[in-house]
């Protein structure tokens, strides 16, 4: 595809442009705002990207996951910013998807350890992962608020946190990792994988596309369940001290 | 008369609110006090202090003339049950509900055992199936007080047990909570709004304004008040 057939692409910007505007959706800046980005961001990881490739250094092979993680960790802390030293449990949660996908990927040698697979499938199980850290935070927090009588009856009768919790905990593990097993239970059938129809596109043998979207399939359903687990066995101690009282944020007791 | 709890010069705030105040003085053990005080005096906050579900910002709270913090939080809590107002119940039955402070401590509840204290609190056996959060106010109060019992605390907090139920039910509970305090000598801590009640139950009383206690003694306390602060609350509540 030439640079021509890219600017081309644009017709596809100004039908959602002239739609917004006739029917008055409101929605020009932000469209505006979401293509200007995607092309600079993308052209730039592109760009970076062919770097990598051609240089093969491991030192930029982890620099770039350091930046992948980096950037997850960034997104994903607005959103727990009701849980403390949440930044460092996503980096660590992130750091330890990263290596146990890449550990097995590279240990049984189902993928070489080439820029090439190691870049994008990282960015792919880091990005997941972030997805995933966002969703259980998002529903973690709203349990918890919803629940706080529930949690302090349960303390008041001599519970621990964890039994004080278990049940929130449960659920926003759960509600978080449905999508991604669901979305699995339809694929091939409703919509083919990006990266497959990526893969197809760019001249790649169906079956081995298949293939290397299956192993993509379930490396993502490890890294949803491993980063939701981790996440909240890592959370939920810090909304409790160590007299096994609830603390609230901007309030701690004891 | 030997304490049951003990505070000496307890302190307390929520949010740069000080919501309890130099608190000093004691609820005897194996009587019955009763806690009264204007909404917003302080009286449930004092009670998780109790409970060990907040720790005081400054001052010492002895529980048996032993100090709150060298207990377990677990035993703390079996040991000084607290059946709250709200009387909050988790998501499941009535029967979820009265098994909880057993399956805390992974055992089981009889079912008998469940059917006796729905006896206790004056209801039916047929409730041991319903949803709990269905219940009515006062249902979910007597659920509660029977839930509370199941630790067999020593030293049992009640915050308005009774403020949703009807006249009957009230007195059956002031008469169940009268037996439990003589039968097992349990030391019991009763807030109430119900002046009336106030006076039938306690042996003793503590009355709170503001975060501070203004009053310690028997109930001519309530019924003889000197203290002018204390005249004005009685007063108030009466009209
Ligand atoms: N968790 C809390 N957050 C904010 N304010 C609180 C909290 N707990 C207690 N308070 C405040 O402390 C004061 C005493 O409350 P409380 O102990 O419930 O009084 P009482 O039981 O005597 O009505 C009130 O002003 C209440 O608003
Ligand atoms: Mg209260």
């Amino acid at each position: 595809m030439s640079f021509l057939n890219l600017t081309l692409s644009l017709i596809f910007v100004l039908i959602p442009l002239i739609l917004s505007k006739t029917l008055n959706l409101g929605l020009e800046k932000d469209t505006i705002i979401a293509v200007v980005r995607s092309i600079i961001q993308l052209l730039t990881v592109g760009y970076i990207l062919h770097f990598v490739f051609t240089s093969n250094d491991y030192l930029y092979i982890i620099l770039m996951i350091g930046l992948i993680i980096g950037a997850a960790t960034a997104n994903a802390r607005k959103k727990g910013t009701s849980i403390p030293g949440i930044t460092g449990k996503l980096i660590f949660t992130f750091l330890f998807v990263e290596l146990l996908t890449q550990g097995i990927l590279l240990g049984f040698g189902i993928t070489p350890p080439t820029a090439q697979y190691m870049i994008p499938i990282s960015g792919m199980m880091v990005g997941n992962s972030m997805v995933l850290a966002i969703l259980f935070l998002n529903r973690f927090a709203s349990e918890v608020h919803a629940y706080e009588e529930e949690i302090e009856l349960i303390l008041s009768l001599g519970g621990t946190p964890k039994q004080a919790i278990h049940r929130q905990l449960i659920t926003a593990i759960k509600a978080s990792t449905i999508p991604t097993i669901e979305s699995q239970k339809t694929m091939g059938l409703v919509q083919l994988p990006g990266m497959m129809s990526g893969q197809i596109i760019a001249g790649a043998d169906p079956i081995q596309a298949v293939q290397f979207q299956l192993l993509v399939l379930f490396l993502l359903l490890t890294t949803a369940v491993i980063t939701s687990v981790l996440l909240g066995f890592l959370s939920y101690p810090t909304l409790f001290n160590q007299r096994m009282q609830r603390v609230k944020e901007g309030n701690p007791t004891d | 008369m030997k304490p049951a709890i003990r505070f000496e010069q307890v302190n307390y705030s929520v949010d740069g609110l000080h919501v309890l105040r130099n608190i000093t003085g004691f609820f005897p053990k194996g009587k019955i006090t009763t806690l009264v005080g204007p909404s917003g005096a302080g009286k449930t906050t004092l009670f998780r202090l109790c409970n060990g579900l907040k720790s005081p910002d400054s001052g010492d709270i002895f529980i048996n003339e032993k100090h709150i913090k060298e207990y377990d939080p677990v035993t703390l809590r079996r040991k000084v049950g607290l059946a709250l107002q709200n009387a909050t119940m988790i998501d499941g039955t009535v029967f979820d509900n009265l098994s909880l402070p057993l399956k805390l401590q992974g055992k089981q509840l009889e079912e008998a055992e469940a059917k006796r204290l729905l006896n206790l609190v004056g209801l039916e056996e047929q409730f041991l199936s319903h949803g709990a959060k269905d219940l009515s106010g006062g249902q979910r109060q007597k659920v509660s007080i029977a839930r509370t019992l199941v630790n067999r605390p020593e030293i049992l907090l009640l915050d308005e047990i009774t403020s949703a139920l009807d006249r009957i039910s009230q007195q059956d509970i002031e008469e169940l909570i009268m037996n439990i305090n003589k039968k097992f000598g349990t030391t019991i801590i009763w807030i109430t709004h119900n002046l009336d009640q106030a006076v039938k139950v306690a042996d003793y009383t503590w009355v709170m304004i503001a975060g501070e206690v203004v009053e310690t003694g028997d109930i001519s306390v309530l019924t003889a008040p000197k203290n002018e602060r204390v005249k004005l609350f009685v007063k108030g509540e009466e009209n």
